[in-house]
C-alpha cells in the first residue's frame, strides 16, 4: 500500500537549508545565530518526522516522488522518498536525537571560533543521514551512505589545527573507502545480475519481488559484498579501525555521528536489505560470526583503555558487533530494536563524557580524574542511569534489547551455543569496563590537578537537559519491546510490515529465555562487582593488573594498528614511494620525454631540407611532378 | 604540312630546355627568360593542336597566355630590378632569408 504524502522531502531538504544558509551566510552573522537556525532546522525536520510517524498506517508506506532523477532505458532511477516502520524509526533516532544534541552543541562548543562551520556540518549530516534512510532506492542510499562519510570526516578534522585530528579524518575516510568500495561493487553486481534476469531496477520494493529470481551464489556474493560496506561504515572487525581515533572530533559528534546514528548505516542497510540477506544463510552466518567476535573482541580492549572516549568508542564497536550478531541470526527486528535503544543510551554516555571533559577544560585521562560526582551531580545521575542501562540493568532498555539479542543468537535456527557465549561474555565485559570508568571517573579521590579543579563546575543548561532526557529515554525506550511473557512486544509487530514475520524461535524448553536472562544478569553482577573491588576502593590491585602483560596487550588494543601499519600501510607507502620517486621520474617521464626528444632530434635533421633555396623547392616540385606522371603513365 | 607529332615533339624539347634552365641557371634574368621558354612551349602546343583540330579555342588560350606572360615579365623583372638594388646580386644561392 503506497500513499504520497508530500511533506516528506522537507525532512531532508529543511537540515540542507539550515547547512546552506550557516555555509552562505553565516561569516555575517553572530556564531549563537548560526546554532540556533542549525537547530531550529532540526527541530522543524524532527516534527516532520513526527508526523510521519503519527499518521503512518500500520504496513503502509508513504512515497514522494521529486523527479526521474536516471532515465537510460531501460534502467530508471527516481529521486524519491519513502518511508515505511523501518525508516520512521530511524528517522526519529536521527533527528530526535539529533536534535537534543544539537542543543547540547549549543553549550558544548558556545566559545568555539568555528561554530559556523560547525553547525554547518552538523546539518549537512543529518540532511545525508535522512537522505540515507529515506531513499527508495540503492542509489540514492549511496549518496546519502558517502555524504554522511563525508560529514564524518569533516567534523573528526574539525579542530585541524591539531595534525593528529587531520590524520584521524583521513584514517576514518581511507578505512571507509575500502568498505564503500565494496558496498559499490555489490550494488553493480546487484544490477548487473538483476539485468541478466531482465529486472532493471535498484528499487528496494522492485528488488524485493525479484530476489528469487537471482541464482544463490550471486546473492552470497552479493550480500558479502555489501557487508564488506557494513564492516567498513559500522566499524565491525577488520576495518573498525577507525571508529576509536575518530574520538578526535569534538564529542557532540561523537555521541551522533560516531555512536548513535552514523554507525548505525551498516545494520539500518542489513535490515533494508534483509529479503537478499535471508537468501544466503553463508552470509548470514559470515555476520553473525564477526559480529560475535566484534562484540567480544571490542568489549576486551574497552577494558583496558584509560582515555574516556576511547572506552565508550570501543564500546560503541561492541554494542555494534551485538546488532550485527542479530541480524545475523536473522532476527533484524532485534537489530533494530537494540539501535534504537542503543542510540539514546549511547549517546547520553557520550554527551556525559563530553560534559566531563568540558568541566576539566579538555582533559580526557580517567585517571587524573576521579571524585566528579560532587562536582558535576547531574552528569554523575544520567551517566550512572545510562552505564546501568548499557550493562543490561533490569527493566532497562539495554535490558531487553541485549537479552532479545542473546536469545535470538542462542535460540534462532541460525543461532549456536558458540554465539550465544560469545555474547555473553561481552555482557560480562560490558558491565565490567562501564563501572570501571564510573569509578574511575566519579568515585574515588578527585585527582585533578590543582587549576583545573578550581574551575571544576557543572555544565549549563543546555548540556544537562539533552542528559536527562537522554537518560530518561535509556530507560524507557525499552518498554516498547519486552518479552513475552511481559506485555510483549510493540515493537516486532510494527517492523514487521518491513521485516517479514520471523522464523518462530523453536522454545523446547519453555523458560528458557528466562533462564538466560537469569544467566546474563548473573554475569553482568560479576562484572559489576569486579570493577567495585578493583577501582571502586582505594587498592593497589588496579595499579598490579596495570602492570601485567595482558593489561599491555590490551591497553595497545592488541597491536592491531601496528599490525596494519606493518602489513598494509607501511608496503602500500613503499610502493608509492617507488612509484613516485622511481618509476614516474625514470619511467613515465623516461618515457615522455624520450619521445619529445626523439621528435627534436629528428626535427633537427630534417629541417636541413628547407633551405630557402628557391631552386631547390623547384627541383622537389619538378620530381614530384614527375613521380606522379610516371605513377599515373605506369599504371 | 608537317604531322603533329612534329610540333609536339619540339614543343616537349623547348619546354624541357625551360625547366632545365629554371631549375640550373644562377642568374634571375635568365630564369625569367627560362620561364617564358616554358609558356611559348604551351603555345606552340595549343596552336599545333588547334590547326590539327580545326578550333579556334587554342588559338585564344594563347592569345591569353601572352597577355599573362607580358604582365608577368612586367611584375617579375620590377621584383628583380628592386632585389637588385638592395643586394647588387642576382645569384638566387644569396636570396635564402626564408628558411629553418
Amino acid at each position: 500500500m503506497m500513499e504520497q504524502f508530500g511533506l516528506l522531502r522537507f525532512i531532508p531538504l529543511i537540515p540542507l537549508a539550515g547547512a546552506a544558509l550557516n555555509i552562505l551566510f553565516g561569516a555575517r552573522l553572530r556564531p549563537q545565530f548560526a546554532g540556533f537556525l542549525a537547530c531550529g532546522a532540526v527541530a522543524l525536520s524532527f516534527l516532520v518526522s513526527l508526523a510521519v510517524f503519527w499518521l503512518l498506517p500500520a504496513s503502509g508506506v508513504f512515497r514522494d516522488v521529486l523527479f526521474i532523477w536516471i532515465d537510460s532505458e531501460p534502467f530508471k532511477a527516481q529521486l524519491s522518498f519513502q518511508a515505511d516502520a523501518l525508516t520512521a524509526v530511524m528517522l526519529l533516532v536521527i533527528t530526535g536525537i539529533g536534535l537534543l544534541i544539537h542543543v547540547y552543541s549549543l553549550g558544548y562548543m558556545g566559545d568555539d571560533e568555528g561554530m559556523t562551520r560547525y553547525f554547518a556540518y552538523l546539518n549537512l549530516f543529518v540532511f545525508f543521514m535522512s537522505l540515507l534512510v529515506l531513499a527508495d532506492n540503492l542509489l540514492l542510499l549511496f549518496v546519502g551512505w558517502e555524504g554522511v562519510g563525508l560529514c564524518s570526516y569533516l567534523l573528526i578534522g574539525f579542530w585541524y589545527e591539531d595534525h593528529t585530528n587531520t590524520i584521524a579524518g583521513n584514517k576514518a575516510f581511507i578505512v571507509n573507502r575500502i568498505g564503500d568500495f565494496g558496498f559499490l561493487l555489490g550494488v553493480l553486481l546487484l544490477f548487473w545480475e538483476m539485468g541478466r534476469q531482465g529486472v532493471w531496477t535498484l528499487n528496494f520494493s522492485e528488488l524485493e519481488r525479484a530476489a528469487h529470481l537471482l541464482r544463490p551464489e550471486s546473492v552470497t556474493l552479493i550480500t558479502l559484498l555489501f557487508f564488506a560496506g557494513a564492516t567498513g561504515k559500522s566499524a565491525q572487525i577488520p576495518l573498525y579501525v577507525w571508529l576509536p581515533d575518530a574520538m578526535q572530533g569534538p564529542t557532540p559528534v561523537s555521541a551522533l555521528i560516531h555512536a548513535a546514528t552514523m554507525v548505525t548505516a551498516g545494520v539500518y542497510m542489513t535490515a533494508r536489505l534483509h529479503f537478499l540477506f535471508s537468501l544466503a544463510p553463508a552470509t548470514l552466518a559470515v555476520i553473525a560470526t564477526i559480529g560475535a567476535l566484534t562484540a567480544f573482541f571490542a568489549a576486551t580492549i574497552a577494558v583496558a583503555q584509560n582515555d574516556i572516549k576511547r572506552v565508550l568508542a570501543y564500546s560503541t564497536v561492541s554494542q555494534l558487533g551485538y546488532m550485527f550478531l542479530a541480524a545475523g541470526v536473522g532476527a533484524f527486528s532485534a537489530a533494530i530494536f537494540h539501535l534504537f535503544t542503543h542510540a539514546f543510551f549511547k549517546a547520553c554516555l557520550f554527551l556525559g563524557s563530553g560534559s566531563v571533559i568540558h568541566a576539566l577544560g579538555g582533559e580526557q585521562d580517567m585517571r587524573k580524574m576521579g571524585g566528579l560526582r560532587r562536582y558535576l551531580p547531574t552528569t554523575y545521575w544520567t551517566y550512572l542511569v545510562a552505564a546501568l542501562v548499557i550493562s543490561g540493568a533490569p527493566l532497562t532498555a539495554g535490558f531487553f534489547s541485549k537479552d532479545q539479542i542473546l536469545w535470538q543468537a542462542y535460540a534462532s535456527p541460525n543461532g549456536s551455543t558458540q554465539l550465544w557465549l560469545l555474547a555473553w561474555l561481552t555482557a560480562g565485559l560490558t558491565a565490567f569496563y562501564m563501572f570501571r570508568q564510573l569509578f574511575m571517573v566519579f568515585h574515588g579521590a578527585c585527582r585533578v590537578a590543582e587549576p583545573a579543579k578550581a574551575r571544576l563546575h557543572e555544565s549549563p543548561a543546555a548540556m544537562t537537559v539533552p542528559l536527562v532526557l537522554l537518560a530518561l529515554g535509556s530507560i524507557f525506550a525499552g518498554w516498547l519491546g519486552t518479552p513475552d511473557f511481559m506485555w510483549g512486544s510493540v515493537w516486532d509487530p510494527w517492523l514487521q510490515s518491513v521485516l517479514g514475520v520471523q522464523e518462530a524461535v523453536d522454545d523446547a524448553a519453555p523458560g528458557g529465555e528466562l533462564f538466560l536472562m537469569a544467566l546474563t544478569l548473573g554475569i553482568a553482577a560479576l562484572g559489576f562487582l569486579l570493577a567495585f573491588l578493583l577501582y571502586g576502593r582505594e587498592s593497589r590491585v588496579a595499579e598490579r593488573i596495570a602492570a601485567t602483560t595482558i593489561y599491555r596487550w590490551l591497553a595497545h588494543k592488541y597491536y592491531v594498528d601496528e599490525i596494519y601499519d606493518c602489513v598494509f600501510v607501511r608496503p602500500f607507502t613503499a610502493c608509492a614511494r617507488w612509484l613516485a620517486q622511481i618509476f614516474d621520474p625514470g619511467f613515465i617521464d623516461g618515457f615522455v620525454n624520450g619521445v619529445a626528444s626523439t621528435i627534436r632530434a629528428g626535427s633537427l635533421s630534417w629541417r636541413r631540407i628547407q633551405s630557402g633555396d628557391v631552386q631547390h623547392y623547384l627541383f622537389a616540385f619538378l620530381a614530384g611532378t614527375l613521380l606522379i606522371f610516371a605513377y599515373l603513365l605506369g599504371r | 604540312m608537317a604531322p603533329l607529332n612534329y610540333y609536339l615533339v619540339l614543343s616537349a624539347i623547348i619546354f624541357a630546355i625551360g625547366v632545365a634552365g629554371v631549375v640550373i641557371r644562377r642568374n634571375f634574368i635568365v630564369i625569367l627568360l627560362s620561364i617564358e621558354l616554358m609558356l611559348n612551349a604551351v603555345n606552340l602546343t595549343f596552336i599545333a593542336f588547334a590547326r590539327y583540330l580545326g578550333s579556334m579555342e587554342g588559338q585564344v588560350i594563347v592569345f591569353f597566355v601572352m597577355t599573362v606572360a607580358a604582365a608577368e615579365a612586367v611584375v617579375g623583372l620590377a621584383i628583380i630590378i628592386s632585389i637588385f638594388r638592395h643586394r647588387r646580386s642576382l645569384d638566387p644561392r644569396e636570396m635564402q632569408l626564408l628558411k629553418w
